[in-house]
């Protein structure tokens, strides 16, 4: 187990460190550098080719790629993610500022769509065939092609436009910082993203239960005659929860992007807000540090998510 | 990240030609045939069809062009001239409607077709040569995977700049792990089958086991794949432009179009400057997933519901 997790640690870094070089490559190698990212080419038109190359030496980029790269990389690993471009202010400063909201947001939300799946797709399967397990299996499909802002406008439409039930911008209301007030600004997007984790969930949960329910110790507890829901329950669904595991590990990059998107329409003060912003002023610095903390959390995340599964499955033995 | 395989597929029937399958009975085509019984599958492919159909006549079909700017219909309801009314600098919504799908396809399918390519050859590759081409490969796949991939389009449109070809590259260089993942454990699977000892002991040579019988064995599910890629690519164009960092105004397209309803006025009061995209977005992406379950389905009998 403990051999496991160092090697999958080991793994993890190296994935991030090519996540760094890919990305940091990719900015280098696209048109356009931070010369003419921070300046606009009218300015740059104007400038004499002597005064390019001063500008450009002002920001190191008159030095080869690869020592660029080795620069960068010893100042993120002393934790200098570099200054960002459009509000001055330190990346990490910027990041650790936004990280908290998106990750309330995307916990809340993995939270309730998990609970909320794993109970469908449970009852999907207990009743399948029946017209539950046809709506159950339906409407999932259905959501899955819905893209996140038109199901947030929708939910905006609906909810706010016409019954007035939830504020549709920001965090809190100017004034009052009260957890109730949170969560009432929450319910919508977390709501988007909810079902957004829910609806492929659904489907993977009925399958996985359909198939223990359909093997002999679950016969059987039946035949012994335990009660259906204790079969049900304590008997089947913890084993079929150990694939869902790992699809719940897999999700999160979904999220990430699902958060980016409803952050930007419900005004929420997040990480992808913070990503919008970062891309529309061309902000070289804080686009990688974002790129970063994201990859982190992701191989964090499926880390975690491999490990669960080795503990909740006693029948996968490591060395 | 995790270092399991794609889910096991199902295995391949042997190379076309064999006569050992009992299903052939049932027709030479059996998974066409499948396809075929399935309906949802066959709505989806009335569906695209008629988006392509539309998207390949704009010009024809439209009443006005794109950016037609109609000063007297700003904002104006259906009716009167503009089919479903003017946005609100009074370009009709009907002509950037088909002209938006134009830019969904060709991001679709094109973002698709690119990224199956790199998968392809990077899975063969990282099924072909062994440990360390292999393990290095994989590692490389397991760092794009490791960022969703709007986040990573986001992030290179901005700086090689919004146009169709930037942003249909870029999707196609964040979304072929999954082709590569499939193709890998494809490759390894069947690498120990016997028609592939077979053709190797005969002296085929390593270009010919890979083209003439690697591939035709791998199209069945790298065809569900592409599918289901095509509704992603369409949904990440459609996320892009309505964050207002996709496609440039001239080129017309329904994120774009959606993302004036992010004006709480033109959300409650002038929905049909929205929703029609909207709609179109929706149907398109079902259209497709549908289209892609009926392949899952027909490829592999045993997984269907």
């Amino acid at each position: 187990m403990w051999n496991y997790a160092l090697r999958r640690l080991l793994t993890g870094t190296i994935v991030l460190w090519m996540v760094s070089v890919i990305v940091y490559l990719g900015l280098s190698l696209a048109p356009g550098d931070e010369l003419t990212v921070r300046l606009s080419p009218e300015v740059v038109a104007q400038l004499t080719p002597d005064q390019i190359a001063e500008k450009r030496e002002a920001l190191g980029l008159d030095r080869p790629l690869p020592l660029r790269y080795a620069t960068w990389l010893k100042n993120t690993l002393t934790g200098d993610l570099g200054t960002s471009s459009s509000d001055g202010l330190p990346v990490a400063e910027d990041i650790l500022a936004h990280l908290g909201p998106t990750a309330m947001l995307v916990g809340a939300a993995l939270v309730v769509g998990t609970v909320l799946a794993l109970t469908a797709g449970v009852v999907a399967a207990v009743r399948s065939g029946t017209a539950v397990d046809y709506l159950l299996g339906s409407v999932p499909i259905l959501l899955v092609g819905i893209p996140g802002f038109v199901f947030s406008l929708a939910a905006i439409y609906l909810f706010s436009v016409q019954f007035g039930l939830f504020p549709t911008n920001g965090m809190y209301t100017l004034g009052d910082e009260s957890f109730g007030d949170l969560l009432h600004h929450m319910a919508l997007p977390g709501s988007v993203l909810a079902i957004g984790v829910a609806a492929p969930l659904i489907r993977y949960t009925r399958a996985s239960m359909l198939d223990v329910l359909s093997s002999e110790y679950i016969v059987t507890a039946r035949a012994k005659g335990l009660r259906p829901s204790r079969v049900v329950w304590s008997h089947a669904f913890r084993n079929a929860l150990l694939p869902i595991i790992t699809v719940i590990g897999v999700t999160l990059p979904e999220m990430v992007a699902g958060a980016v998107i409803v952050e930007q329409v419900f005004g929420w003060p997040g990480m992808g807000q913070l990503a919008v912003r970062a891309a529309g002023n061309r902000d070289v610095a804080l686009m990688m540090g974002i790129v970063l903390v994201i990859a982190l959390s992701v191989v964090v995340a499926n880390l975690l998510a491999d490990l669960a599964y080795v503990r909740a499955d006693p029948r996968v033995r490591l060395v | 990240m995790s270092d399991l395989d794609p889910p096991p597929l199902a295995v391949p029937a042997d190379p076309a030609g064999s006569a050992s399958s009992t299903a052939a009975n049932a027709g030479r085509y059996p998974a066409l045939r499948r396809f075929a019984d399935h309906r949802m599958a066959l709505l989806g492919v009335g569906i695209l069809a008629v988006v392509v159909l539309l998207a390949l006549l704009a010009p024809l079909v439209a009443t006005h062009a794109p950016n037609e700017v109609d000063l007297t219909a700003v904002n104006h309801k259906p009716g009167g001239g503009h089919l479903l009314g003017a946005d609100n600098v009074g370009r009709d919504i009907w002509a950037r409607l088909v002209f938006g799908a134009r830019t969904s396809l060709i991001v679709g399918f094109g973002a698709v077709a690119i990224s199956l390519l790199i998968g392809i050859t990077v899975g063969m590759l990282a099924g072909f040569y062994g440990r360390w081409i292999g393990a290095l490969l994989m590692r490389i796949t397991d760092a794009v995977m490791s960022v969703p991939p709007l986040v990573m389009v986001i992030v290179f449109v901005a700086i090689a700049g919004p146009s169709l070809v930037s942003v249909t590259v870029v999707i196609a260089l964040t979304t072929w792990p999954a082709a590569a993942r499939l193709v890998r454990g494809q490759v390894l699977a069947l690498r120990e089958r016997e028609f592939i000892t077979a053709a190797e002991v005969i002296g085929v040579p390593r270009r010919g086991i890979v083209l003439r019988h690697l591939l035709p064995n791998l199209l069945g599910p790298l065809s569900v794949v592409g599918t289901f890629g095509v509704a992603n690519a369409i949904l990440v164009e459609a996320g892009l432009s309505f964050l207002g960092l996709g496609v440039r105004p001239p080129t017309s397209s329904w994120g774009q179009m959606v993302n004036a309803a992010q004006s709480p006025v033109v959300l409650m009061n002038r929905p049909w400057i929205w929703v029609p995209a909207s709609v179109a977005i929706v149907l398109t992406v079902l259209a497709v997933n549908f289209v892609g379950d009926g392949l899952r389905d027909a490829m592999d009998p045993k997984g269907s519901r």
